[in-house]
């Protein structure tokens, strides 16, 4: 991570040298994924495109860009020919005020300007339908800032001629299309230029001069919300806090103060920040954020502060709980191998910018947020964008649940004899089948965030995968699995391509929190099946290795697939499934 | 602030935006000797001297300059 490029930025240093930011980040050896992106532009793009760049590669992401001439997104995405040579991945629809052919005029009865109101949001419509009809690559797509002046005074936000009240209404009927379409995403720039200042974001100058429709200063604030939605559709957001508790979730240190003498609760102004503070992070986790605690307190103390009766957070809504003496390095490590997640999917919150130090110092791609007074503790996390949140699965929303769940069959895992005991014990049942169309945003979620039990590493869209699913030659599974703990929920994708009568693998993936369960037995005995009814009678595997995936490298030998040929540590397999014998004997299938 | 000195602050923007530490600007200086400055990179530049200067240039003085030479006087009537 390039410290130049972390929130909150110097915007005129990244802007004055991102060419050399540019040079730094495309020689550091980073393996990146490389993704089209097409910009298509109602106003200047130049230096929106240069700067999302540097802050899609600092997040492992290259990008190439298609710019659309001057002004003409509308052409391009409805005709544009270089467009269909460049086949984006990811369509950004850069518009602004300055794109609203009309406005209400004081004449204008409400039909007139309803009339006006649906030809305005018509002509956007139109050209979201055409682009999804002529790629499948999701859209992010500005809503629109307020205008800077306001004819009417108040009067504008109600009045049915107002701007502002068009332009809000403009903005709801954006906003409900994103709700009804998956792969649509709205680059919210009415919040952002609020937050930056709509006077100095609106600077006409910007406008008439170099046909900017923001001033150049807020431009890495729009390009960094642009980036945030683009890590986060390609799976690269965090998924876990781990938080130290002295002085970042109360104020006073509860070894020396006790519980009775921490700031906490609505008592003192300063127990009512942190009260503030531990609801902020309380509600993160009710959008699947996972929290663990990494502090240096006796245990004893750790868990009193936790149940400070004014408190919010509570022992239970942790994961994983470390208050001890040892390095808060090691501890994070622990956290992180615990969850079967990697280190650098958690954010470090601490208040101590040593131990921050510490923490970044041994494991330089965490992110740990500065965080000076504790006033401003919710907006060094939140403006960060760590979260962004573009899909949202019944997964994300019980995922402590989930963790928590693991953790207590890891307790009772070492109660048992035999390790087959200890599965049976588990009482687990699995639904495995074809595609269904509601699991499809939860599948394609799996694909872009599963690093580690990951065969090929191939990402796809929600958009792709419902094509996939829609094609003949595709036999798709997905499974899912509950145990007596509790449903995990969709953990496991496998795809395979009919070839006369040889399937070949090219996915296969399984959620590390599933781990060691067998599911990957049920999955393979689900595979052989369905490829035999399809006539086939090989399984071809392939294992692409990456950073990241050594653990599956000798899952196809494992299976009893033969070794057919190799090209570096890239290796190909069959299985002949004329005799398969069925391998899972420890989960029972439902229908 | 002497010509002198705004002219050795101004060299450290040109060659931080043009990431080209070997640029030398003088009073002639235009986009027309330095690679790369054409009109997007121009408003990189403005708003990078603006920020070295701590200055805010107005519409008319931007469309007016013609050289390096006029950028100077600006940011001499300014500060």
């Amino acid at each position: 991570m390039n410290p130049a490029l972390q929130w909150p930025f110097d915007a005129q240093l990244i802007l004055k040298k991102r060419r050399s930011l540019r040079r730094e980040l495309l020689a550091d050896g980073t393996p990146r994924l490389h993704k089209r992106v097409a910009v298509l532009g109602g106003s200047t793009t130049h230096d929106v495109t240069a700067t999302l760049e540097l802050f899609l590669l600092d997040a492992g992401i290259e990008p190439e860009f298609y710019e659309s001439e001057f002004g003409l997104y509308y052409e391009d995405a409805m005709f544009g020919e270089e467009l269909e040579t460049f086949r984006p991945e990811i369509v950004y629809i850069h518009t602004s005020l300055r794109n609203i052919p009309v406005f209400p005029v004081p004449g204008d009865s409400e039909e007139a300007v309803e009339e006006k109101l649906r030809a305005v949001y018509g002509r956007f419509e139109a050209m979201w339908r055409r682009l999804g009809e002529r790629f499948a690559a999701p859209i992010i797509q500005n809503n629109f800032e307020m205008p800077f002046y306001r004819l009417l005074g108040n009067r504008d936000a109600w009045d049915h001629r107002g701007r502002v009240s068009f332009v809000t209404r403009l903005n709801e009927l954006f906003a409900r299309y994103a709700r009804s379409h998956t792969g649509f995403y709205l680059n919210d720039i009415n919040y952002l230029s609020a937050d930056y200042g709509l006077s100095r974001w609106s600077d006409p100058l910007y406008w008439h001069m170099y046909k900017y429709c923001l001033c150049l200063d807020a431009v890495p604030a729009l390009a960094y919300n642009v980036a945030n939605i683009v890590k986060s559709v390609y799976g690269k957001k965090k998924k876990a806090l781990v938080l130290d508790l002295d002085n970042t979730l109360w104020g006073g240190v509860v070894g020396d103060d006790g519980v009775e003498g921490i700031e906490i609760g609505h008592e003192t102004s300063m127990g009512q920040v942190y009260s503030e503070f531990q609801r902020y992070v309380k509600e993160l986790a009710g959008y699947g954020v996972m929290l663990n605690v990494d502090s240096k307190n006796d245990e004893a103390n750790a868990w009193a502060g936790l149940q400070h009766p004014e408190g919010t957070l509570r022992p239970e809504d942790f994961i994983v709980l470390k208050a001890n003496w040892e390095p808060k390095d090691l501890n994070f490590q622990e956290i992180a191998r615990e969850l079967n997640i990697l280190p650098e999917s958690m954010v470090f919150v601490d208040d101590n910018p040593a131990e921050r130090a510490i923490v970044t110092g041994q494991l330089p791609d965490v992110a740990a947020p500065a965080l000076d007074a504790p006033e401003h503790y919710i907006a060094a996390i939140d403006k960060n964008g760590y979260f962004e949140v573009t899909e949202l699965s019944g997964d994300d929303l019980t995922r402590n649940d989930m963790y928590k769940a693991n953790l207590q069959r890891a307790a009772l895992e070492k109660s048992f004899a035999s390790y087959t005991d200890y599965l049976l014990s588990l009482d687990m049942r699995a639904k495995i089948g074809p595609f269904e169309p509601v699991y499809i945003p939860r599948i394609a979620q799996l694909t872009n965030k599963s690093n580690q039990f990951n065969l090929t590493t191939r990402r796809y869209t929600e958009s792709e995968m419902r094509a996939v699913a829609a094609d003949p030659q595709y036999l798709t599974l997905y499974g899912k699995l509950t145990d007596r703990f509790g449903d995990n929920g969709v953990i496991t994708v496998v795809l395979g391509r009919l070839a006369g009568e040889t399937v070949e693998i090219e996915l296969w993936l399984m959620s590390c929190r599933v781990l060691k369960r067998n599911m990957e037995h049920a999955m393979l005995d689900a595979l052989a099946e369905s490829a035999r009814r399809a006539g086939a009678h090989t399984l071809r595997g392939y294992y692409y290795k990456t950073a990241k995936n050594a653990m599956v490298r000798d899952f196809y030998r494992d299976f009893g697939f033969t070794l057919v040929s190799r090209n570096g540590e890239d290796t190909v397999w069959e299985l002949d499934i004329t005799d398969y014998a069925a391998k899972n004997h420890v989960i029972r299938l439902e229908d | 602030m002497d010509r002198n000195e705004i002219f050795e602050r101004l060299n450290g923007v040109f060659r931080d935006v043009f990431d080209d530490s070997s640029i030398t600007v003088g009073e002639d200086t235009t986009a027309a000797d330095i690679d790369g400055w054409d009109s997007l990179m121009h408003i990189t530049l403005i708003s990078a001297v603006e920020d070295e200067f701590g200055v805010s240039f107005n519409m008319r003085d931007v469309v007016k300059m013609k050289n390096v030479g006029d950028m100077a006087d600006l940011i001499e009537n300014e500060a």
